[in-house]
């Protein structure tokens, strides 16, 4: 049997979900999110916006405030304890048994539920081809790496053929170089496994590398939720705009306003016109068009130049704006001091203000 | 740093002074029990009359004490490791109050600890006359030792992170903690159980008011010897006391090791 096969897709329906410590923390607040069955979702924000709590309340490790409802496909699980939940999770450092083998650790959860020893080796040698920890099925996670180790957890949280996989920042405790590997390595595991996936990071790169679908968070709310490059590119909320990339903020005039324009070193933009009212704009470093002095061009002086290896970083001094960030191609001709002229395609715009104000 | 030349030569100076002082009364003390007449000294000739006297006298408290030690480590691994879970992971002050209570024999001498036992205890005729009740007064002494060592594993955070870990996977609370959460903290389970049996076998001034003349202690029955025989026997005592913990200690030590290593973290 192919592994695609074996998992459950499960759909997940959270309504109205909310933790409230029991000092009065509102650590999240009523959120209301749907999961596709098969589907890859990130909650993606900052440290302390609640995308661990809410991950842990989809697994049932902790208890959310009255009223809330998680429902697996047609099951309520709101009230049903996290070893009844069938789930599968992979946590930030690992979280193996130590005095266990690389494949004790795999068939704990088979074992468990009662599995035989036969159909357990074979399930678990099916799982180490799988992660490709051919080998070390003996070894302890002591004497692993920490990429193989980190595969160790997901083999072991997959064994149990759970209705839903739930991961919780599982690249952070790596080095750098490793943890874009093991991305790649990861969205690929996921895609073919296609279990219903809920994975948890502060990192906008991996969650638009693994994800099919990101839920941005901040402060206990689930801000906007998409498909990455849909975020990236029309982002509803400047929070999402902010956090996922980098991006410049244009100050409007009161002129600007009433005209429906935006003033970038002389020259003025159209505005959108959804966006007329609001009193900045933002703008992408990469939205940014750098080139020479000239009628149709705004003004600019390069007053730092960075290389950055594959592209490189721009901060531009103009007389109507504060410092903006231009990303340029590598091989650009703009050099410490220059004056050069820039641009913008309007349609590149985002707003600073929720989209929904006047 | 600069290290002055001469440093080293004084400090192993200082080092040999100090170990020296130290390690001459316990020579001194095991040569007294192999020689045939203390008073004359070396010249009277050396002997293992002595130790087999003491042997004939007294081997029944070996066996006794060792069975005691090992008794109190199986009661402490039944006691105190699931109480040590349980401090672990209340939250509560109460949890805090029973910690320190659960400390306070080690601070209050034996003696008012034992005369407790005795007063509350005293009239349970054949429980009194035991090595039962020995037991118990070695049990309320040690269990801190071991509770407070395998606590501290238990409240670190991997621990925490693998308990949630095998709940994910459908552990039972018994699955997890005989499956997973003990191995996990093996090493400090085999500390704890080195620290509470030689505790338990050099435990003397609790041991001394429960002990009756049929339960006698390897400690009891040196304080007896030097008491009322000859200098000689009661060194001879120690010497056999010495090679008799240090053997057992030296075993356990290495049994220890090789879990540890085994476990491998």
């Amino acid at each position: 049997m192919e592994p695609e096969s074996i998992y459950p897709r499960t759909h997940i329906q959270i309504t109205d979900c909310a933790k409230t410590y029991a000092d009065g923390t509102r650590a999240l607040q009523p959120t209301t999110l749907t999961v596709e069955p098969g589907e890859v979702l990130a909650l993606l924000g900052p440290s302390g916006c609640g995308k661990t709590t809410l991950l842990r309340i989809i697994a049932g490790l902790e208890t959310p405030d009255a009223g809330s409802q998680i429902l697996f496909g047609d099951t309520d699980v709101t009230r049903l304890p996290v070893e009844q939940r069938g789930i599968g999770m992979v946590f930030q450092h690992y979280a193996l048994f130590p005095q266990m083998s690389v494949a004790a650790n795999i068939g704990y959860g088979l074992k468990i539920r009662g599995v035989d020893g036969a159909e357990r080796d074979r399930a678990v040698g099916e799982l180490v081809d799988l992660v490709r920890l051919n080998g070390l099925e003996h070894k302890r996670p002591a004497e692993l790496s920490g990429g193989q180790r980190q595969r160790v957890a997901l083999a072991r949280a997959v064994a149990v053929r759970p209705k839903v996989l739930l991961l919780d920042e599982p690249l952070t405790a790596l080095d750098a170089k490793l943890k874009e590997s093991l991305r790649d390595e990861l969205a690929e595991l996921l895609r073919r496994l296609h279990i219903t996936s809920v994975y948890v990071t502060h990192d906008q790169q991996e969650a638009l590398a693994i994800a099919d679908r990101l839920a941005v968070m901040q402060s206990g709310h689930i801000v906007q939720v998409g498909d990455g490059e849909a975020l990236y590119r029309t982002p509803a909320h400047p929070f999402v705009a902010t956090f996922l990339g980098r991006v410049n903020r244009l100050e409007r005039t009161v002129a600007d306003r009433a005209g429906h324009t935006v003033s970038i070193g002389g020259l003025t933009l159209a505005c959108p016109a959804a966006w007329a009212h609001q009193s900045a704009l933002l703008v992408r470093p990469e939205d940014i068009e750098v080139g020479s002095c000239a009628v149709g061009w705004g003004q600019a002086v390069v007053i730092q130049r960075s290389f950055l290896g594959d592209r490189v970083q721009l901060t531009l001094s103009l007389s109507d704006q504060a410092q903006l960030r231009a990303d340029v191609a590598r091989d650009h001709a703009a050099q410490l001091g220059d004056s050069v002229g820039i641009r913008i395609n309007p349609e590149r715009l985002m707003p600073s203000h929720e989209s929904s104000k006047p | 740093m600069r290290t002055n030349p001469k440093t080293p030569t004084l400090l192993l100076g200082i080092t040999l002074i100090v170990s020296v002082f130290m390690i001459a009364p316990i020579g001194l003390s095991v040569l007294a029990g192999l020689l045939n007449n203390y008073s004359t000294g070396i010249k009277s000739g050396l002997t293992t009359r002595w130790l087999m006297e003491v042997l004939d006298v007294y081997g029944s408290t070996v066996g006794w004490s060792l069975m005691l030690g090992l008794l109190c480590v199986l009661g402490n691994l039944l006691i105190g490791v699931p109480c040590a879970y349980a401090l672990a992971r209340s939250p509560s002050r109460a949890a805090r109050l029973f910690e320190e209570l659960l400390t306070l024999p080690v601070a209050v001498p034996g003696l008012a600890t034992a005369l407790a036992l005795i007063l509350t205890y005293g009239h349970m005729r054949d429980f009194r006359q035991s090595f039962a009740f020995i037991l118990v007064g070695h049990m309320v002494f040690t269990l801190p030792f071991m509770v407070r060592t395998v606590s501290s594993a238990f409240q670190r955070h991997e621990l925490l992170a693998i308990d949630e870990a095998a709940r994910t996977l459908g552990a039972s609370f018994i699955q997890r903690f005989i499956g997973v959460l003990v191995p996990a903290v093996l090493p400090a389970i085999v500390a704890g159980s080195l620290m509470v049996f030689t505790l338990s076998v050099g435990e003397f001034n609790l041991t001394w008011m429960l002990h009756t003349p049929l339960t006698r202690t390897l400690p009891v029955g040196l304080a007896d010897s030097y008491a009322s025989m000859r200098i000689e026997i009661g060194s001879a005592y120690t010497l056999v006391f010495l090679l008799v913990i240090l053997t057992v200690l030296w075993g356990l030590q290495a049994i220890g090791q090789l879990i540890e290593k085994h476990h491998g973290t």
